[in-house]
C-alpha cells in the first residue's frame, strides 16, 4: 500500500510540478500578506521550488513516508536552513511552520481528482498529512533554536559589554552597573574590578548602582561580596546610586549594609574617595583661566 | 627544615609568603611570628602575601588568627597583596577576615602601619 503511496504521489508531483508550485506559492504569499516586507516573492518561489524538488527526489527515491528515515534526510536539511533563515529575519514559528502546511491544500485537491476510491484516499491523506506534520514540527524546533542561538549570543555578548571598569581620577576607580545582577554576571564583574585594581594600585572602587533596576537580598548579598572581596586586596569600596526606592527596600530586607559607605550620587562618593585620598578640588581665582577643567591639589599625609 | 623569613624593619616585621603555604609551614609561622612580636615588641607586622595562589580555609583562619593574636600582643597587623583570586576564593568560602586590615601592597602598607604607630604613641618611636 505505502509503496504505490510513495510512487503515486511522486507520480502527481512531477506531473503537476509547476501547477502544485505556483498554488503553494500562492497560499504562501496570502497566509503572509501583511509580512510582505520580510522576504521578496522570487526568493519565496526560489525556496518553495527546491524544497519541491527536495520532496519529489525523496518520494522518488524511497518507499518510506517516516519523515525520520535517511531518506528525507536532504529534505530535513534543507527545512532547518530554511527555517534557520527565516528566525533571524524575523518571522514567527507559525509563520515559518506554515511553509510546510499550506503545501498540503494542493497535494490533497490532487490526490483527490487522481484517487476515486473514498478509503484509499483517506489512506493516502492520512499518510500525507503525518509526513507533512513532522515535516512542519521539524521546522518549529528548528526555529526554536535558532532563536535560542540568538539568545544565548546576546547574553554572551551583554556579559562581555556591560562591566567597564572606569578610572576616575589617580586612585580611584568607578564601576557603573548597569542591569540586573545575577550571579554569574556578578562574577565577571567581581573578576574585572579585583584585575584592575592590582594593574592600576587603586585605593578605593566606587560601585555605581543607577543603573541596577531593583535590589533585592540576592543582589544585595552579591554587592557584599565584591565589597569585601576588593578590602582583602586592600581597596575600599564606596556604593553610589542608591535611589531613594531602592533604600527603602534594602532596609525593609532587612540587609545589612553597615559595613559598607554608601552614597546618593557618585558625585557624593567622587567627593569622599578626593577626601580619603587628601585631595580637594579648588576653584580657580576668578579671572585666570582654569588649566584644567578641575585642578586638584594632593597633599601628602 | 623550610621556615618562612621573619624580618625587622624599625618597630615593625616584615613576613613575605612567597611559596604556597602547607599547614605545617602555617602552624610553624604562628609559633615564630608570635615568638618574635614578644621578643622585639614590633608595634606592626605587616605579611606580604603576592606569592601565595592557592588558599584554602586552613590558611584564611591562620591569617585571622595571626592577627588576633598579634593584636593580643599590642602589634597590628596588615595583609597586603592579595591576589583577586585569592580574595574571591576568601570571600566565597564565608571568610572577609573582618578583623585583617588591607593594602594594595608593601608601600601602601607600611604607610598604614606608620600611620596607625604613630597615632597610637606609647613605645613605638622610642624602639625606633
Amino acid at each position: 500500500m505505502t509503496q504505490t503511496g510513495t510512487a503515486l504521489l511522486a507520480e502527481i508531483l512531477r506531473r503537476d510540478s509547476q501547477s502544485i508550485l505556483t498554488e503553494w506559492t500562492r497560499l504562501q504569499l496570502d497566509s503572509m500578506a501583511t509580512r510582505r516586507e520580510l522576504m521578496s516573492e522570487a526568493e519565496l518561489v526560489q525556496q518553495s521550488r527546491d524544497f519541491l524538488t527536495a520532496f519529489t527526489t525523496a518520494l522518488a527515491t524511497g518507499a518510506s513516508y517516516d519523515a525520520h528515515s535517511p531518506i528525507w534526510s536532504s529534505v530535513r536539511e534543507f527545512l532547518a536552513r530554511i527555517s534557520d533563515s527565516r528566525a533571524r529575519q524575523g518571522f514567527t514559528p507559525t509563520e515559518t511552520a506554515i511553509f510546510v502546511f499550506s503545501l498540503k491544500q494542493p497535494l490533497f485537491n490532487r490526490l483527490r481528482t487522481t484517487i476515486t476510491d473514498a478509503t484509499a484516499l483517506a489512506q493516502e491523506v492520512w499518510t500525507v498529512t503525518l509526513l507533512l506534520d513532522s515535516l512542519g514540527l521539524l521546522t518549529t524546533e528548528v526555529h526554536q533554536k535558532s532563536r535560542d542561538g540568538v539568545i544565548m549570543r546576546q547574553q554572551q555578548e551583554m556579559l562581555e559589554l556591560s562591566t567597564p571598569v572606569v578610572t576616575l581620577w589617580d586612585g580611584i576607580l568607578a564601576l557603573p552597573l548597569i542591569g540586573t545582577l545575577d550571579s554569574a554576571r556578578t562574577q565577571v564583574v567581581m573578576e574585572n574590578l579585583l584585575q584592575r585594581i592590582v594593574d592600576s594600585g587603586s585605593s578605593i572602587a566606587i560601585l555605581d548602582i543607577t543603573g541596577v533596576p531593583t535590589v533585592d537580598t540576592l543582589v544585595a548579598q552579591h554587592l557584599l561580596k565584591t565589597v569585601a572581596a576588593a578590602r582583602l586586596m586592600g581597596a575600599d569600596c564606596i556604593i553610589s546610586g542608591i535611589r531613594p526606592q531602592i533604600a527603602q527596600t534594602i532596609v525593609h530586607l532587612g540587609v545589612d549594609l553597615n559595613a559598607v559607605t554608601t552614597k546618593a550620587t557618585l558625585a557624593d562618593a567622587f567627593n569622599t574617595a578626593l577626601k580619603r585620598l587628601s585631595m580637594t578640588i579648588v576653584k580657580n581665582p576668578a579671572g585666570a583661566a582654569p588649566a584644567s577643567p578641575a585642578s586638584a591639589s594632593a597633599s601628602q599625609r | 627544615m623550610e621556615r618562612i623569613p621573619i624580618l625587622k624593619l624599625g618597630d615593625c616585621l616584615l613576613v613575605s609568603i612567597q611559596v604556597d603555604m602547607h599547614d605545617r609551614l602555617a602552624m610553624q609561622l604562628q609559633d615564630d611570628l608570635t615568638a618574635r612580636i614578644a621578643a622585639t615588641a614590633a608595634r606592626g607586622v605587616l605579611i606580604d602575601i603576592s606569592g601565595l595562589e592557592m588558599v584554602d580555609s586552613f590558611i584564611g583562619r591562620m591569617l585571622g588568627n595571626i592577627a588576633a593574636m598579634s593584636s593580643v600582643l599590642d602589634a597590628e597587623t596588615v595583609v597586603v597583596g592579595m591576589r583577586p583570586a585569592v580574595a574571591i576564593t576568601l570571600v566565597e568560602l564565608g571568610m572577609s577576615l573582618p578583623g585583617v586590615r588591607t593594602a594594595l601592597n608593601v608601600e601602601k602598607g607600611m604607610e598604614l602601619l606608620s600611620a596607625s604607630t604613630a597615632d597610637g604613641g606609647g613605645h613605638g618611636p622610642a624602639l625606633g
